[in-house]
């Protein structure tokens, strides 16, 4: 007798609600359930961007530049603490990951390996002959790194939702990467655009006539916005850091400006240096560019200087965006870009549906002409193990992509296996000779094992297409590996519920088989 | 309505004695592939290689020659244009540009720039080289984990010879998907590495079906030859081997011809997967067997009392 126990029917019958019940909401309007928190039945699947449309960006944060930044600073500081200490050095530079001095004379030794180890705590002071270095550890380096991408987030989220992009995802991935995910951008120009800088703003005093092939120590040049070079002071007046606000304007002849305004600590700064350097000119250097120079003509005191340099009026608008935003700690590199826009993303969907109701139709028919009245058992199994699928999507929030659509199609192929395996046993059963009901029971029982080794075996290579996919292959194996546990759970609790039920009422003297 | 049968009940082809035809034509299949993987070469795809790709769709059939002599004016390198689908879509790649990722972004705002106003941006791919070589390195070592995985599990499920047949089995499928690929030249991307990890799941699954015959049968004829005894198994499972293939090759005929273009590539690497799986299941996996040394008992559980009625040991030839 076709046993089947009480508690499996309950089962069945729960998990095929609870499929419906996730599963529903995707035939609603869109967006609907979008604000329910996770595991409740009513969200809708969330659709990858390669079906909904969008751009997604991988970057990269230069981080080695901040390492670079880091012992730069300490040379700085080993010059200044040096003379001051009035210790004679040659050879005072960045080399590796190292900073170091060579000491004029050796009996100085002592003291400047004290004043090396004041000038950063991350820094590993060691001594060589009469050579000091400060190295910067992997652990050190590391912190650096991870704070330098942190920081690089924060400002590129920053940066992003000021262009009122709706819903970004921007998330940390590998120790010094960024993924952004932009729905309903097709062209990430302006994005990238916006990203593409660092926006270090910076002021400093020009050196006035010093060569610009042979910079004095302490001085260094930059190209100019307007072409040629420009030798300026490396001490900086004021920073973008202490900026307040930034908004386009136009100054009095109507040309685009970018107007700055200072927290306490910068306008007291700015407005001392513009007092003791009347008559001076004065550098504004973004990324190492210099945008003007102007003639300082008074002290500035109130806080607010206005930035000019020939902007076009949506350059003074970005302008002030990446300063209101603030300056990224490291320049982004784009490593990998797609983009799809709304239109192949729409032409996907209805392509992968139309696929799936074909391909699906084909099975089925298939199925009925092959194994008869089994045959819609199987089928019916086959409907159930689809609202499963969209329902597991659904309550998982996985990203259905493309590849996705053609794992459930594939999965759609594949899913009778199982019942295949079960018929085809049940028919070799009956040939042995055995009774109808015998013949179901032994075709069940030893399927099974061979149903779980086959599927997985498939559900290994799904995993590691998981694991190590990026992107749409991901949603492939998502799609795949879920096909393949609610094939397995459909064939073997589900069909096996309904032939049972046929057996039990019909009590059949042959199969129809 | 009498239920159709594909493979008659009493069908008894001697797949097991023409083994050595088939091992011939494998290893043709196996060597070739082989050869213009090497000779010619895959063509892959920017995933891969980097590079970009932009898909567009013009408001009337694409003048082809036109937008190419366009772009090729350009002076970004080999810029290739082929229609995508249908003929208002095109897909244009840009070969890797000199310098930096940054290079790269450029190349693709001058294309952008110089293609008519009215032309719509469908999808636009930029892969650097630092991405397209991890890409491939995981792709690598995707396949090569679930391979080793496979096996594992096989060997722990079975004995070690069927793990070994299996392994040469599916080796067979991959190598000749790829084969296919370097001859017809479609693009290698990663979802071709998909279909690939997806035709070894597939092709596993059927032996394994396959080879669950083999034991069962090796337990209950004791004394049959081996080489008869798998000709039986193959003949038993064939059924069910034919039917699972033309239900996946529908589902999947399905997405070759409606499920636009992007998926069209996938699917035919899966579909050939799946014919060449189904044939290696039966003509290489299982005659393999009979060199690997496998032995009656070596899979045996011993006790036969132990065994459901139907499992014990019926006379050879019942």
């Amino acid at each position: 007798m076709m046993q089947f126990d009480t508690w499996k029917t309950i089962l069945v019958a729960f998990v095929c609600l609870a499929g419906v019940a996730y599963a529903a909401p995707n035939l609603m309007q869109k967006g609907i359930g979008d604000d329910l928190p996770m595991g409740v039945p009513g969200k809708q699947i969330s659709l990858g961007l390669d079906l909904q449309g969008g751009s997604y960006l991988l970057l990269e944060v230069e981080a080695d530049v901040v390492v670079q930044e880091r012992l730069e600073a300490i040379v700085d500081g080993a010059r200044r603490a040096l003379r001051e200490a009035r210790i004679g050095y040659v050879g005072l530079g960045v080399e590796g990951d190292a900073a170091g001095f060579t000491l004029r004379e050796p009996a100085d030794l002592e003291r400047a390996r004290e004043i090396a180890a004041e000038l950063d705590s991350d820094a590993t002071v060691s001594v060589e002959g009469d050579r000091v270095a400060l190295t910067m550890g992997e652990e050190a380096i590391r912190q650096i790194k991870i704070n330098a991408v942190q920081q690089s987030i924060e400002i590129v989220r920053r940066r992003v939702d000021e262009t009122g992009t709706r819903e970004p995802l921007i998330q940390r991935q590998g120790i010094d990467r960024i993924l952004i995910q932009l729905p309903g951008i097709d062209d990430p120009q302006r994005i990238k655009e916006l990203i593409g800088q660092t926006a270090k703003l910076t002021f400093h005093l020009v050196a006035v006539g010093a060569d610009a092939g042979r910079p004095p120590p302490g001085a260094r040049t930059l190209p100019m916005l307007e072409g040629g070079d420009i030798v300026i002071e490396r001490r900086v007046m004021v920073s973008g850091e202490n900026l307040v606000d930034a908004q386009p304007s136009f100054d009095q002849n109507s040309q685009p400006v970018v107007t700055i305004r200072f927290d306490s600590a910068g306008g007291q700064r700015f407005g001392r240096a513009t007092s003791e350097n009347v008559g001076k000119p004065f550098a504004i250097v973004l990324d190492g560019q210099v945008i003007s120079a102007p003639v300082i003509r008074e002290p500035i005191l109130g806080g607010s200087a206005q930035i000019s340099g020939r902007f076009s009026v949506q350059e003074a608008q970005d302008l002030a965006l990446l300063l209101r935003a603030g300056a990224l700690p490291a320049p982004l590199t784009v490593l990998e870009e797609r983009s799809v826009g709304p239109g192949l993303g729409a032409d996907s969907i209805a392509a992968g549906e139309i696929a799936a109701v074909i391909g699906l139709v084909l099975v089925v028919g298939f199925m009925v002409l092959c194994y008869g009245l089994f045959g819609i058992f199987a089928n019916i199994a086959l409907f159930v193990n689809i609202i499963l699928i969209l329902g597991a999507l659904s309550a998982l929030q996985a990203t259905l992509t493309l590849p996705g659509i053609a794992g459930i199609v594939l999965t759609i192929g594949m899913a009778v296996d199982a019942n295949v395996l079960i018929f085809e046993r049940v028919r070799d059963e009956l040939a042995a000779g055995r009774s109808p009901i015998n013949a179901l029971d032994a075709g069940y029982s030893r399927a099974l094992t061979t149903i779980i080794d086959s599927n997985l075996t498939t559900l290994f290579a799904a995993v590691f297409l998981f694991a190590l996919g990026s992107g749409p292959v991901k949603g492939f194996a998502v799609t795949l590996g879920i096909g393949i546990l609610t094939s397995m759970f459909t064939a073997i609790m589900v069909t096996r519920l309904f032939v049972a039920l046929w057996a039990r009422r019909r009590r059949p003297t042959s199969l129809p088989i | 309505m009498k239920p159709l049968r594909l493979v008659p009940r009493d069908t008894a082809v001697p797949f097991v004695k023409h083994r050595l035809l088939a091992f011939a034509f494998s290893a043709a299949l196996v060597l070739g592939s082989i050869a213009a993987v090497l000779g010619i070469g895959l063509n892959f795809g920017i995933d891969f290689k980097g590079g970009t790709l932009i898909e567009v769709r013009t408001s009337e059939p694409a003048n082809i020659g036109q937008m190419r002599s366009d772009l090729n004016g350009l002076d970004l390198g080999e810029i290739s244009l082929q229609e995508f689908g249908s003929e208002r879509d095109v897909l244009i790649r840009i070969q890797r540009q000199e310098g930096e990722e940054a290079e790269q972004i450029k190349a693709i705002e001058v294309v952008r720039n110089t293609l008519p106003a009215d032309v719509e941006f469908r999808r636009t791919e930029f892969v650097g080289p630092t991405v397209g070589q991890e890409l491939i390195e995981a792709g690598i070592l995707a396949v090569g984990l679930a391979l080793l995985s496979i096996l594992i599990y096989i060997w722990f499920r079975f004995e070690w010879q069927f793990g070994v047949g299996a392994i040469v089995a599916l080796s067979h499928d991959i190598i000749s998907t790829l084969g296919l690929f370097a001859i017809i030249q479609h693009e290698f991307n990663l979802a071709t590495v998909a279909a690939v990890l997806t035709i070894a799941g597939y092709s596993i699954n059927d032996t394994v079906v396959v080879y669950d015959r083999v034991r069962e049968n090796l337990r209950r004829y004791k004394t049959m030859p081996l080489a008869e005894l798998f000709n039986i198994s193959v003949n038993d499972t064939l059924s069910r081997t034919t039917m699972t293939s033309l239900t996946t090759l529908l589902a999947l005929f399905a997405i070759y011809f409606f499920g636009g273009a992007v998926l069209a590539d996938f699917a035919l690497a899966m579909i050939w997967g799946i014919v060449v799986g189904t044939y290696s299941s039966i003509f290489i996996a299982v005659p393999l067997l009979l060199y690997t040394g496998l032995r009656r008992g070596d899979d045996d559980t011993g006790d036969e009392s132990m065994l459901p009625e139907y499992e014990r040991t019926v006379k050879n030839g019942s």
